[in-house]
């Protein structure tokens, strides 16, 4: 059984904050809600399968439901971390295609900035009971330093170097300058990110990712439905997601999940990476792009820094226009959770409705992948192939 | 030379399934599991074997030897200090800190040796490493 064909997205929206200091976050999450079901062109009571994750208030799903008044028969609240919506898409997915719901809701939404979180540089602590707690928190593990130490070992080992990576924020910068809610608009070059201060080595402050608040949702649909509305068709072809841990100690920073989810989603979408016209790729820091795109088979292990390089992730200009938005680099990163906005692109894409200026011609094949969690150590990879009717 | 400062450690929690690893880390040894299933030596340390799943997992003292995998000096912080993994002689790799040591200096491949440090509130101290 495959979901190919079976379910389509059939509404995206991106909530326009970037600083929400006059929002509830159950109210982010039901604006973000409202305002893809009206891309879809469907409403609050068509609804009858809702998805979240761990950014949702109070008792998650329950309280969201409560909340935005939805009748359900399924719920979903998989959580793994920012690449979590990127797996609901999959889920509902499947859902639809067993018949459990018809049109299915997806929301994420989060005040990082309203509520002044630390969020890359503070220690992580997911509390006395997680059973990795007692041997890493004492060591000061942020979400900086650890996607930091991936990045080291990668340049050990391959040779990757840090104007490579810099091509990345690069090119995402030269896109966000046309998004007018990004939250940095300004095209840098690879000195100005090696000028920028470092976290921690070998990574710059322009190799990380914004701090947004904001958030966003997606409509997934049964084809019947998809059919009758009036926007352009975006059926999903393929999906595969996997987890990457510490492998009892065994562990090794060079590559993610995206080694297993990746070929899973080209294989049941039946398609290739050299296929591929439009990628989205999780962009945490400029590391998560370079090991992921490796991963997905667009270029072989170690080999990553050449393909990101030379502008060639930028659109109109390179062979593999990624993150057209801005993506987390430099457009948002709402809830610290990049996975939907991930999604969101790629629809628009497919649509023909990117701006103008960084529209793939011809964008008929795009792929969304998602990274949630610490990488290479305890994440979970989320792949999306998508396609165009 | 950056050399390493003194940084307030957190105090490890422990609970019943570890804490013979804490008690030992009291007086200097660093333990690690071993299964006596499948010989496979793992680390965090568990009752259960993450490569075969025994329960028969058995407490082993390392020899506190290993290798720099990784790290990263984060000059960000108040105090800036080495996030390290280290591959231990006995094959586990495992997330440390680099200290007493000229953070500059660090390297991947660098030879070190255990090196436990005090944590705060009385905690059990925990193990960090210096170059050998």
């Amino acid at each position: 059984m495959t979901i190919k064909g079976k379910a389509y997205l059939a509404g995206v929206f991106e909530h326009p904050t970037r600083k929400a200091d006059t929002q509830s976050l159950a109210q982010l999450h039901a604006e973000s809600a409202k305002g893809a079901l009206e891309d879809a062109g469907l409403n609050r009571a068509d609804v009858d399968g809702y998805f979240c994750a761990g950014d949702a208030p109070g008792l998650g799903g329950l309280s969201m439901a409560d909340y935005m008044g939805l009748k359900l028969r399924h719920i979903d609240t998989t959580e793994t971390g920012g690449s979590s919506y990127v797996i609901h898409v999959a889920h509902a997915a499947e859902a639809i295609a067993l018949g459990k719901c018809n049109v299915a809701l997806i929301t994420l939404a989060g005040r990082p900035r309203a509520e002044g979180m630390a969020t890359g540089t503070a220690p992580r602590n997911y509390g006395s009971a997680a059973p990795d707690v007692a041997f890493e928190y004492p060591f000061g593990p942020t979400v900086v330093n650890q996607y930091a130490m991936a990045a080291m070992r990668h340049m050990h080992q391959y040779g990757t170097t840090s104007a490579q990576l810099a091509w990345i924020k690069v090119a995402a910068s030269q896109h966000a300058q046309h998004n007018p809610h990004a939250l940095l608009r300004d095209v840098v070059t690879v000195q100005e990110v090696l000028d920028s201060p470092i976290i921690a080595d070998p990574l710059h402050r322009l190799d990380c990712c914004v701090i947004t608040d904001g958030g966003g949702a997606i409509v997934v649909t049964k084809p019947e439905i998809a059919r009758s509305l009036k926007r352009p068709r975006v059926p999903l072809l393929g999906a595969g997601e996997a987890v990457k841990h510490q492998l009892g100690g065994r562990i090794d920073l060079t590559y993610t999940g995206a080694t297993w989810s990746g070929p899973a989603a080209f294989a049941e979408a039946g398609v290739k990476p050299a296929d591929v016209k439009y990628v989205s790729i999780y962009d945490s820091f400029t590391i998560t792009v370079l090991i992921t795109l490796e991963d997905l088979g667009f270029a072989p292990k170690g080999q990553g820094g050449k393909l990101v390089a030379d502008g060639n992730l930028i659109s109109g200009v390179g062979k593999l226009p990624f993150n057209t938005d801005g993506g987390g680099l430099c457009n948002n990163h709402p809830a610290n959770r990049g996975g939907l906005t991930k999604v969101v692109e790629a629809v628009r894409q497919l649509r023909g409705e990117a701006h103008p200026k960084v529209q793939v011609k011809n964008c008929d094949l795009a792929l969304a992948h998602g990274t949630g969690g610490s990488l290479a150590t305890r994440h979970g990879s989320a792949t999306l192939i998508m396609g165009r009717e | 030379m950056a050399v390493t400062k003194a940084r307030a450690i957190p105090s490890p929690p422990t609970n019943p399934e570890t804490q013979a690893c804490w008690d030992a880390a009291s007086q200097g040894k660093l333990l690690i599991k071993r299964c006596a299933a499948c010989g496979e030596s793992h680390w965090y340390p568990r009752a259960l074997c993450p490569f075969c799943g025994s329960d028969r997992t058995e407490w082993q003292e390392a020899s506190g030897r290993g290798t720099v995998y990784s790290y990263s000096v984060f000059r960000r912080a108040p105090v800036p200090y080495a996030i390290a993994y280290v591959t231990l002689a006995e094959g586990p790799t495992m997330m440390t800190n680099i200290v007493d040591c000229d953070l500059d200096a660090i390297r991947i491949g660098q030879a070190v040796r255990v090196n436990f440090k005090a944590t705060e509130d009385g905690g059990p101290p925990v193990p960090m490493f210096s170059p050998a």
